[in-house]
Parts: structure tokens; sequence; C-alpha cells
């Protein structure tokens, strides 16, 4: 026989008792990887192209003669620079991501196929319109779609993330006060658990910000609203499923008040994905919503945008809409590009070109792959497993409103660490030790020591049992006194807790090369 | 030395206040990694905000005790806001107002008041 | 449903130990009137086959740029992307995350974040740049906003040279802000002209360069006079890729650097997501809106990064935020930052350095037909002509000819009265057949 030397072989693993620190840092997979400018690739480049065939000597004194500091790497070199930055992130394709408001759900993967295809990817916003009459018709098919889920008339879709759809309906809601003449009216009402984008966006086009208390069971207080309510009141800014993930019960009593007072509705859609094709804010009375098509419709989150938040607008709103519109008829689709004619109301242009055309057709794609059907069972599905978590942490941890169904999100305050000398913000370092992304933490603000949980429609069964076991095996070990199992956490993570303090005070927002380097830092 | 209930102290020497905030309120806040204090010459009415403290998580305002003009502002806090942890009632002073009505100091808390203040807490 | 992994059976389940009979129990809070039963009126669940159909009919429909000669340019550019920029950005670890809350297992997007804002800084020689913004119009009404707050005062002057969409777009947010615009007059080659327009209140001038008409300018003297009046230079780069060969604004006094990142690694999307660049004075830090990136150790002393002076911001500073930005352009910045680290400064110079040759061979051709006039005095990749016809119909007339003949001013601006201009752009991807193509049918429009 042959082939029979076992050298080199896998056997079983040696019994080792100490675990011995490396010798280089380096720690297996994880690899330490410095920042570009610390590479020597002063003098590289990793794109190939020949010199140019003409001189830039008639731009005389305009032509850059300094160093800009841009170090270059051979394509090999990037690969692995971006690989191992990589394998610092926690994602969704790797593990639940919990945060609630943000709607973490699975990315389909042919959304990016379909925003990659040439007629949609590597066309330009200003050629001709008769060469991308496609891209027209795509955005009039979004609209179509959004106009339908929500029960609105009109949608803006050039808005290009949440806060920036929030703008356009402050400013839709301005201009329809403007053109009543009712310039009186100077404050937005926000309840005291909004997101912080919605009283920065009153603030940001000129209102004051007053706000609205809450009930004990976490909705809008229904007589400090109407207290509140006057000729100075331009518009109530209500999200719906709230922050404390619980549908507004008498949202459409809120709608009415606001109404008879003579303002506006503005609904924060960011808790959409609860809601939709099973309930249509145009029926609740809603003025003006915003959408995150990176949150309900799976546009990737990427890191932190782009994003997408087109706004639907009720028949009182929708004269005012941003340009470009979009219209067809004979001739076929065309984009609206000035305020004349149809659009002459219109509040003017928020954005160069027509907005987000990457995310609409990945949020598009989505759509059409769920259809009513499917987008129906992504709520339905989405409350399920909240409540789920809801339901399987609840005797261990402290539901912030145990009293009826959460929607999309379960609520958790800190009541259940008191005692233990554990914050909230340990017990979710500990999370990140278990494999988990932590939830959203200390927010909403009306919710002490706030744990915000929204698992999405996108979990399966044994992905929602293996996040439960491991909450509940911190929880007992919290209650148990292993507090320095989450004093010092994560000890797991690529790095350990980072001293924001330090980052704060002496703020480093650039890198500058070292003392005596004889690379010049402007 | 003279107290409000949201944690400011007032020091008056002739018709001019040192405003600053207590031990209590720099302990609450955290490590103090920004502040940014009034231009000199603001005239600012009791409870406006006279200066801005800052947290890495939060940030805050500094209600003016008194009513008056501002004549002095520690430009050193933006260097080294430490001292507001470090020495709150002393080095991590924000500013000295020229006061228009000095007897509204009368109706601040005195060490003992602010005291049982803080006891009810 | 290929997306819902919950079987019946698994909801059955689930639904017992909630203890509700059925689905409906958890929506018992929303009211009456709202209940509906069945679905909306939409199509159905569709296959992943039908949907790559029905979407690729729509993309058919289209003319892409990469399919004919291609000279549109005015504010989103062609250029040619490596194909690691977008293998990266579809990694699951950059895709899938979000804004790096948690910095102990976001290092990867901060530290990308921390090389982009070094990037920027050093590409537009200003000494701090944020972790983006939307794109190049959205920075630059925030730019205007900055300044009001930086100066107290209340006023914008626009040159006529600053792309009309920035303009609008900075209105609509400036007006809403109470703070007073004034546009020039659209002109090619008087960016120094807001000089005269500065007063008392004016808390900024914005000039672009180069700007609308493809014209660069150096802005130094626009930068002194501003300043001498106690106002802020808010500079504007629409094709940041000019700065490979271009003096940087930093250079020339800007306060504030507002661009769009497009041309790095992005793409022309039909006009978004793109990214913007925002650079400011470090002494302004403080009232810059979005995100930033900083430097600092963690629990074990090794270097890390955060996002920090966070109290700028809209989720905690609410109604006094510096801005209402939240999710910005994150995997944007990110291809950014993948492409200007496989071109490095010498790849970016000859880049650009291209870029301004084929836009000197193009200028040659278009001279020698009749019916055209080149109006743009210096240029980088793109430059204005005026022609014998309206450049709208010469567009669509070149579009039929199987020619993407650049943009017609008056589609930025229809009351400009500039009919007859057309705005022209040469990058890298274009080769002397696409401009022998062009000069042959513009030719044969204009006779």
């Amino acid at each position: 026989m042959s082939g029979m030397s076992n050298v080199g072989r896998p056997t079983r693993p040696n019994e080792v008792e100490t675990r011995p620190a490396t010798l280089t840092g380096g720690r297996g997979l994880l690899q330490d990887e410095p920042l570009i400018f610390e590479l020597n690739g002063w003098e590289k480049t990793g794109v190939d192209i020949a010199d140019a065939e003409l001189d830039a000597s008639d731009l005389g004194d305009l032509v850059r003669r300094d160093p800009i500091d841009l170090p270059g790497l051979s394509e090999p070199e990037a690969m692995r620079h971006y690989v191992r930055l990589s394998q610092k992130n926690h994602a969704i394709d790797l593990a639940l991501y919990p945060l609630g408001s943000c709607t973490m759900k699975h990315n389909p993967r042919l959304n990016e196929k379909m925003a990659r295809l040439p007629g949609i990817g590597d066309v330009h916003p200003l050629q001709p319109q008769s060469t991308v009459q496609g891209a027209i018709e795509l955005m009039d098919q979004l609209a179509h779609w959004l106009k339908t889920l929500t029960g609105m008339p009109a949608v803006a879709l050039s808005p290009k993330a949440g806060a920036h759809g929030e703008l356009c309906g402050l400013l839709a809601i301005h201009a329809a006060h403007d053109a009543k003449g009712d310039t009186a009216r100077r404050v937005v009402l926000v309840p005291t658990s909004a997101h912080g984008t919605n009283p920065a966006t009153a603030a940001f086009v000129g209102y004051a910000v007053r706000e609205i208390a809450q009930t004990e069971d976490g909705r809008v207080d229904l007589a400090d609203l109407e207290a509140k309510l006057g000729p100075d009141i331009a518009a109530i800014m209500v999200t719906n499923p709230n922050t404390c993930g619980l549908f507004e019960r008498d949202v459409i009593e809120i709608a009415r008040l606001a109404h008879a007072a003579g303002a506006y509705f503005y609904c924060d859609g960011a808790n959409f994905n609860a809601i939709v094709g099973r309930v249509r804010p145009g029926d609740l009375g809603v003025d003006a919503m915003h959408i995150n098509l990176h949150k309900t419709f799976s546009t990737p989150h990427g890191g932190g945008g782009p994003g997408a938040g087109p706004v639907v607008l009720s028949e009182a709103l929708a004269p005012y809409a941003p340009t470009p519109w979009v219209t067809h008829g004979p001739d076929g689709f065309k984009l609206i590009e000035d305020a004349t004619g149809v659009a002459a109301q219109s509040f003017g242009r928020m954005c160069a070109f027509q907005g987000q055309m990457g995310m609409y057709v990945r949020a598009l794609s989505y759509m059409m792959s769920h259809g009513s059907d499917g987008l129906k069972q992504v709520a339905e599905d989405a409350v399920l497993n909240a409540n789920y978590i809801k339901a399987r942490l609840a005797d261990l941890m402290s539901p912030a409103f145990p009293d009826g169904p959460c929607m999309h999100e379960a609520l958790f305050d800190d009541h259940w660490l008191e005692g233990t000398g554990i914050t909230t913000l340990d017990f979710a370092k500990a999370m990140i030790d278990e494999g988990f992304h932590p939830m959203t933490m200390y927010f909403p603000l009306v919710v002490h020591g706030a744990m915000l949980i929204e698992p999405t429609e996108t979990e399966s069964k044994h992905e929602l049992d293996r996040f439960i076991e491991a909450l509940r095996a911190l929880a007992q070990a919290a209650k148990a006194g292993d507090v320095d199992r989450f004093k010092g956490a994560p000890f797991y993570a690529p790095l350990r807790r980072l001293d924001e303090t330090r980052a704060a005070r002496a703020p480093k927002l650039r890198w500058t090369a070292p003392q005596g380097s004889n690379l010049a830092a402007e | 030395m003279r107290f409000t209930k949201d944690h400011e102290w007032v020091s008056v020497a002739g018709d001019v206040a040192t405003v600053g905030i207590t031990q209590y309120a720099a302990e609450q806040l955290g490590d103090v990694v920004f502040v940014e204090v009034p231009d000199v010459g603001k005239t600012l009415n009791k409870g406006d905000s006279l200066a801005v403290v800052e947290s890495v998580k939060a940030a805050s305002d500094v209600y003016a005790p008194v009513s008056g003009e501002v004549v002095e502002a520690n430009g050193s806090l933006s260097v080294t806001p430490e001292t507001v942890n470090a020495e709150p009632t002393g080095g991590g002073w924000f500013a000295k107002v020229k006061m228009s009505d000095p007897s509204q100091v009368d109706g601040l808390m005195d060490q003992a008041a602010y005291d049982a203040y803080l006891a009810s807490l | 449903m290929r997306y819902l992994p919950l079987s019946a059976e698994d909801r059955a389940e689930m639904l017992a130990i909630i203890g509700a009979k059925s689905i409906d129990d958890l929506f018992v809070d929303v009211p009456q009137a709202a209940r509906r039963s069945g679905t909306v009126d939409l199509p159905g669940f569709k296959s992943e086959l039908e949907v790559e159909r029905a979407l690729t009919a729509l993309s058919n429909k289209n003319v892409p740029a990469g399919s004919v000669p291609f000279f549109c340019g005015a504010g989103a550019y062609k250029h040619h992307v490596p194909a690691t920029v977008d293998h990266i950005i579809q990694r699951s670890e950059f895709l899938t995350s979000y804004t790096p809350y948690q910095p102990e297992i976001a290092q990867g997007t901060l530290q990308v974040l921390f090389e982009f804002q070094t990037q920027v800084a050093n590409l537009t020689g200003m000494e701090v740049a944020n972790a983006s913004m939307y794109d190049g119009s959205t920075a630059t009404a925030e730019a205007l906003l900055m300044a009001q707050r930086v100066t107290k005062r209340n006023k914008a002057v626009f040159s006529g040279g600053v792309h009309p969409h920035y303009v609008h777009s900075a209105e609509t947010l400036a007006h809403a802000a109470q703070m007073k615009t004034v546009a020039l007059k659209a002109a090619i080659d008087a960016e120094a002209a807001v000089i005269d327009a500065i007063d008392a209140d004016t808390a900024c001038v914005v000039v672009q360069t180069p700007n609308v008409f493809g014209t660069a300018t150096d802005v130094s003297k626009i930068a002194e006079a501003a300043h001498a009046a106690g106002a802020l230079l808010v500079v504007v780069v629409t094709e940041v890729m000019s700065l490979g060969l271009l003096k940087a604004p930093g250079a020339m006094g800007a306060d504030i650097v507002a661009a769009e990142g497009q041309s790095i690694g992005v793409g022309l999307n039909f006009g978004g997501p793109y990214v913007g660049l925002f650079a400011a004075r470090e002494k302004l830090t403080r009232q810059m809106p979005g995100r930033l990136c900083g430097e600092t150790v963690d629990a074990d002393g090794r270097r890390g990064f955060v996002l920090t002076l966070s109290t700028r911001e809209q989720h905690i500073r609410r109604d006094k935020a510096t801005s209402n930005i939240c999710t910005n352009s994150g995997l944007c910045a990110l291809a950014f930052n993948i492409h200007m680290s496989l071109l490095g400064e010498k790849g970016l110079r000859r880049v650009a350095e291209v870029n301004h040759a084929n836009a000197r061979k193009l200028k040659d051709a278009l001279s020698s037909v009749k019916g055209v006039e080149v109006l743009t005095p210096r240029f980088f990749n793109e430059f204005a002509v005026k022609l014998s016809k309206p450049a709208a119909a010469v567009v669509e007339a070149l579009a039929k000819k199987g020619v993407l003949g650049g943009v017609p001013y008056s589609r930025l601006d229809p009351d400009a009265g500039l009919d007859d201009v057309l705005l022209v752009a040469a990058t890298e991807v274009v080769t002397d057949a696409d401009i022998e193509t062009f000069k042959t049918r513009l030719s044969e429009v204009l006779a």
C-alpha cells in the first residue's frame, strides 16, 4: 500500500491548558489592518491608464502643483485591505440585527442585480427623456405601488432619506398654509417619544417645537394634544406605529382634532413595516408620510445609507409636492422638472436630478417579488416575531408596556436590572459577545433604560429561538450577579469598549503624517 | 454661594455674579467634553441659555440664574473642559454677569436649602 | 414566499405561545374603520425570474450611456469604475450593516469613514470633512445654513455659475429657514461678480469651479473679499475628478467645500444615489452637519474609531441640532474610498489629465463644425458651446442618430434665455472615434 504516512494530517487537537497571546497581535482569521495612509502607497496606483495625449498648459496657474497626499493600492492590496476591514463588521447576513426602528431585514440580492442593469445603473439623469422612458416608467410604477399601499393620492419620490422626507412633508405643509395666507402657524407638536429627526426637522424649517405628553399605556395623550392645538399650530408629527412599538389606537381621532384646528397631520412612516399591506395610512387621516425604502422595502442599509424617503401626500398637500414630477400621456412618460404648468404650486426642488433611482429599483423589485399578498404577510410576520420575543422574555425582562400586543418591535425597560449594578449598555455589550447586534438602547427617551427590539419578518423561528435563548441566559447571569461578564464586555469583539470621551475632547478626524516624517501634512 | 433648582451656582462680588454648575450636576453629566461659553457683552435674561455643556451623549443648557450682561467668560474651558468635572465650583466657572437686578439673588437657595433639595431628589 | 422563513406550523406554534388565537388578535389596536379584509389592489407574488423579466424590460427601454458616444455632464459624469469597487461594496459586511452605533463590531465601516474623511479633506485642501451627505446639492444647502449659524447673518449670494439645481435645492431649504438668497444671472465666466453683492448681512457667497459652464476659476480674490466683509466662502465642486488637476478650494481660501463625489466610484444611476462631500476649516467643526468619525483607543489601548461630536446631531440635540440628517450615503462613501484608494494620487492625476486632454480634443473637433461657438474660456472636462439652433432640439436629434450629445442649459434653467447653449463633457471613457462621430452627427443636425 502507499500513502500511509500520517505526517501533517489532521489528528485530534492537543490539550493545552493556557492560551498564550499571539506574538504579532494577530488573532487567527481576524487581521489587524493599518490605514491606507500607512501602507506606503504614495507612488502606487491600482488603475492602469495611458498618459494624456495633451498637456494642461492651457490652464496655467490653475493647475494643482502641491502634493495631494492620497496613497494608492494595487488591486490585490486593495482587496486584502477591504476584506480584512469587512470582517470587523456585524451584518444582517451574519446574525440577527435587532435595532428597533431601523428594520434590519434581509436584503434580497435580486434587487442588487436589477439596480445594475445597464438601462438603470448606467443612464444619465439629464439624457433626453426619449432615451429614458423605461426609467421614468419605473418611477411611475414605484409611485403606483406606494400610493396604493398607503391609500394616498400622491407621492413625492425625490427625498433622499427619511429625514429628507420629513423635510419634504413639512415644506409642503408650510407651502399649504402660506397659500391660504395662514402664516401665523409657527409651532409643530411632537410627542416626547418621537425620533430626534422630527424636532430637528421642524426646527430646521423654522418651526418652534412643542411636546405632546404620553399616556401611561404609551400613546399620545389626547387631552394634552387637544389643549395644545390652536391657531398657532402648523402640524403634528406622530409616528405610527409609534416608537414604543405600539399602534396609536386613537389615530383617527388625532387626525380629526388636528384638522379641526387647521393643522396638518404628518405621520413618520419609519415603522410602516408593521402595517404594510394591511393598514393604509390614507384611511387614518394622514396628510403626509415618508416611507424609508431602506427599512420597509429592503434596500440595503450600507453602513449608513444611501436611503430613500419618498413622501405620500393627501389631496390637500399634493399640489405643493417638490419637483420633479412624473406624468404620462399619449407621448409617453415625462418628468416635469420645473415649478411651472401643473406643478406651478410646487414648493420647489429638494435636490439635484430626480432622487434615488438606485433605491427605487431595489424597492420595486422587492415589492413585485412579494406582491400584495406577500407584503401583507411581511407585516404579519414582523408583528408575530416581535410579539413572540416579547412573550418569551416577559418573565425575565420587563416589557415597558406589558398589556396588549406590540406591533413590529418589543420594548423593554431596565426595571428588571435594578439592584444588579448592570446597565442597559452593559447588557447590550454582553450581547455582542454572544454574537448578536445589540437592540436600540435608551430610545425612546420616555422609557427608562429602553431596549427596543425589532426582529423583522426575515428571521426564522430557529434564529429567533437562538436569540431568545441567548438573552434569557444573559438575563439569568445578570440576576445571578455575574457582573464582570457585563461590565467588561465585549471581550470577543474585534475591539473592546472604546474611549468616546477621549475622541470627543480632542477630536482627531483625519489621518495626518506622524511628526518627523517627510510627508507634509497640509 | 447661592443655587438654583437646575443646579447652577452663583457667587456674588459687588454687582457681578460668577456662574457655574454644581458638583452634583457635574457628576450627573459624566465626563464633560465641550463647553460653549457666552460672548462677552451678551445680555441675558434670567432663565436664558447662558452656556452649553456637553458630555459624549448629552448636551445640556446652563440657564442664567440672574439677568445682566456677560462681562467675562471662561475661555479656558474650550481647551480643558475636564475642569468642569474636576473643579465645578472653582476653575470650572462659565461666565461673570454684571447683574441688572441684584435682588434676583435673594430668590435663590442657600447651601442648606440646596443640600435639602438634593436630599429630596 | 422566498424571503419569508416562517412556516404555517411555526406561525401556529408562536401564536399559541403568545396566547393569541389568530394574527388578527395582534392587530386589535387598529381602529375598526381602518381594518380591511383581503389584500390591497396590486399584483400578487412573483418569482425571481418573473421580476427579472419585468424590470429588464423596463431597462431595455433606456439608452445606456455606455452603449453610445456619450458627452453628458452638468453635475453627473460617466467615469470608468474598477470592477473591484462593485465587488467590495457588495460584501455582506458592508452592504448589510447599518450606521456604526456599536463601534466594537463596526470597525470596518468606521475605519472606512476615517479614511474617507481624510481623502476628502486632502482632496479639497480643507482641514476636516464629514462622513458624507446625500449629494452635492444637499451638501450645498447645508453649507448655507452652516454659514448662517457661524456668522449669525442671514443672506447667501450665488454666482451665476452655480448649477441651477444646486441653487434651487439650497433656496428651498434656506427660505424655509428664513434665510435670504440672491442668485446672480447665469454667466459663463463671472464668479467674482459675487463680490459686489456682499453686504453686512451676507453670511456666505457661493461660487462653483469648474462652474456649470465648465469654467475653472481661481477664487482666491473672492475669498479675500468675503473674509474682509466677515462672510464665508462656500465653494461648490460638481466634478470632483477636476481636483486631480486643478488647485484645491482650500488652497484658494474656501471656508466650506460642498462637492458631489459621484465621479469617484459611484456611477450615473439616473441621478442617485450619489455622495455629498462636505469639508470645512477646523475651527468650524462644531457647526458642521452630519456624522463625524474620530480616532480613539479601546479598553486595551488599541487604536479604534468611533462616531464623535454627536451632540451636534438630531438624535441628541433634537430641535437644536445642526441638521436633521441621519442616514447619509455610507455605501457610496465606501465606493468613493475604494476607488480613490485604487487610483491614489498618481492615478487620480493621470485620469484627470486624460479627461482634460479629451475635452481639449472635443473642443478642437466641435470648433470646426459650422454653427458651433465655444464659450468657455478655461475648462477641465466640460465646456459650453453656442449653437445655431436651439440646444434641446439638437440634443433630441442627436439622440435619434445614436449620440448622447450633452445637456442643453435650458433643461437646467429654462428662464435664463440661453436656449442655444449646450454643455458638453468628455471624460476618460470617450474615444477619438466617439468624438469623430459626435462631430459628424452634429454637423448633420446643424446643417
